[in-house]
């Protein structure tokens, strides 16, 4: 069954086109990736699925219910993780959850015992009656999935749920809405600009740049339209080899840390090949290894530009320190 | 009804945490009750007084005053829920906005009628005679509507405003005037006759009056006429706060 279905959902502020005619379709129980760099519209898009930003033009189903005609539908069948923080920090971690049961009317036998299982889940039964300003980064982003979870929706989004984690956390998070997924059944939609994040994480990825979807699939799939192998070799002449190596079939090779990593056409075919090049020239190698193109090479292939972690880095901790103006 | 008590309930356990906001609030009306009573109490007299004294006067005023600033203060606080983004998280659930505004408003004019009730214990404690039951219960109903019309229009303003960056503006061009013509701190009748209907139509001059009627008996204003004026402009206070409320975005 469907759970999401997305039709040329459009919208703009002014001259701006955030988000440009999207469309796709999730079925029930999948995890969907929107991946993208900083302003790509993800957040929009979700913004204007979970009933929060009325869109310019097109039209989205949840579990068959539309986004625009019925609000209200649409909102009970939802949790949100928003990517800024939304939790009030003079309240416990209990008065937290406490308030999102009432507000979305769970009986109060029920609600209190959902929120008990719910903290448990996400391991913060010993910090319940603590107040959340108390509360690490990972800490809060916990406790929003908790409380997300809460009324127990069919579907749930998340907009950069490990923004500014450290990688523990990160992890942890991940191994948490995969249990979730698998466990409950519940379709995740989740936004992110973490290549790796999109690829451990999602069974189908669309590639969002500039407000349109430029590429839609499966992680593997996505990967392995680019076409490339790489080959990653340690070596301690890594430096020179990257240097030296050149056949008609290699693309390019690169070296950092003690290692090279060389990309071309079809490794299987060439391996043996490759291993007596280098060896003929006399170095040594002390492992090799052979893997599919990642999701930052897909990207590339797309559009034309590099999106690194690195691009981002520096603003995602300002934006996490500093209340967000929309 | 039940969403409405779940915003009140969030505003009670906050106002009850944040010690420095109670005593803060409390700040400005406690000084000018003790700078301007016991100081002015000798050198001034009522006009027209029938043998109550400046403090005796000004206490209904400072109650109003408190119960002013406390109630549009909690109904601009909405603004830090836009900017810590608590505000999304109750747009998103299925309640409308109209339970989350009055919700919001409820709970701002309670926390407003009990930094009143304080000033008012206090004036007890520095030797304003008690009035009757019936006399207090007069003062709290006043004290609530002022509660609900001020915190009602403190969501209006913020709804309309991106951060706090106006606060100060608000301050000085919206609450300052309503508080000083209010009658709070001289009787009406001694302002400018050309400025005297501006006092009439400010709600608060009857909340004042009201007060004023129940702690000491007396009022410039019929308190029947109070009571209509500003439960009338409370109506009209919630009405705008909901309509901007409900076009406000986060």
């Amino acid at each position: 069954m469907t759970a999401i279905l997305v039709d040329t959902l459009t919208k703009r502020f002014g001259d701006f086109t955030a988000v440009d005619g999207i469309s796709f379709e999730i079925p029930e129980g999948e995890i969907f990736g929107l991946l993208g760099p900083n302003g790509a519209g993800k957040t929009t898009a979700i913004s204007m699925l979970s009933t929060l930003l009325e869109p310019t033009s097109g039209r989205a189903l949840l579990n068959g219910i539309d986004i625009i005609k019925d609000q209200d539908g649409v909102r009970k069948e939802i949790g949100i993780v928003f990517q800024d923080q939304s939790l009030d920090e003079e309240l416990t971690a209990w008065e937290n959850m406490d308030f999102h049961g009432r507000l979305y009317r769970i009986p109060k036998a029920i609600r209190e015992e959902q929120i008990d299982e719910m903290l448990r889940l996400v391991e913060l039964e010993d910090r319940k009656d603590s107040l959340v300003k108390t509360y690490s980064g990972g800490m809060r982003r916990r406790l929003e999935i908790a409380r997300g979870l809460l009324h127990e929706p069919s579907i749930l989004f998340l907009d950069e749920p490990t923004l500014g984690l450290d990688p523990q956390t990160r992890n942890h998070l991940w191994e948490y809405i995969q249990s979730l997924n698998r466990r409950k059944g519940i379709t995740i939609i989740l936004t992110t600009h973490y290549m790796d994040e999109a690829d451990r994480l999602c069974d189908r990825v669309a590639i969002i740049d500039r407000g349109r979807i430029v590429a839609m699939d499966t992680p593997g799939n996505l990967k392995s339209q680019v076409g490339e192998d790489v080959v990653s070799i340690t070596s301690p002449d890594a430096a020179r080899i990257a240097d030296r190596i050149r056949a008609p079939w290699i693309l390019g090779a690169e070296q950092y840390d003690g290692q090279v990593i060389i990309r071309l056409r079809s490794a299987e075919d060439h391996l043996l090949e490759l291993l007596s090049l280098i060896g003929g020239d006399g170095h040594t190698i002390a492992s090799i290894s052979i893997r599919k193109p990642t999701l930052e090479d897909v990207f590339l292939h797309y559009t034309g530009r590099e999106m690194r972690h690195e691009e981002a880095g520096a603003t995602d901790r300002m934006r996490m320190m500093m209340p967000r103006r929309s | 009804m039940d969403i409405i008590y779940t915003l009140w309930l969030r505003s009670i356990k906050r106002y009850v945490r944040s010690k420095s906001r109670i005593a803060g609030s409390l700040g400005m009306p406690v000084f000018f009750l003790l700078a301007l009573g016991f100081g002015l109490n000798a050198v001034v007299e009522i006009p027209g007084s029938t043998g109550e004294n400046y403090l005796q006067f000004l206490v209904p005023g400072i109650i109003a005053m408190a119960v002013l600033f406390t109630s549009v203060f909690s109904g601009i606080m909405i603004i830090w829920d836009k900017q810590f983004g608590f505000l999304k998280e109750t747009l998103v659930a299925p309640v409308s906005r109209l339970e989350i505004m009055l919700g919001q408003t409820v709970g701002g004019a309670t926390t407003a009628v009990i930094q009143g009730a304080f000033i008012l214990v206090l004036s007890l404690l520095i030797g304003i005679s008690i009035p009757s039951i019936s006399g207090f219960l007069i003062a709290f109903l006043f004290m609530t509507l002022i509660g609900i019309c001020f915190a009602a229009l403190g969501i209006a303003i913020a709804s309309r405003m991106e951060d706090m960056h106006g606060f100060q503006l608000i301050m000085n061009f919206v609450i300052f005037p309503i508080f000083g013509l209010s009658g709070a701190l001289f009787p009406i009748e001694s302002l400018p006759g050309w400025i005297i209907p501006l006092t009439l139509l400010n709600p608060l001059t009857h909340g004042v009056e009201g007060i004023r009627y129940g702690l000491l008996g007396t009022s410039a204003i019929h308190p029947l006429v109070c009571l209509a004026v500003l439960g009338v402009s409370t109506m009209v206070m919630i009405v705008i706060g909901a309509f901007l409320f409900r076009k406000a975005s986060v």
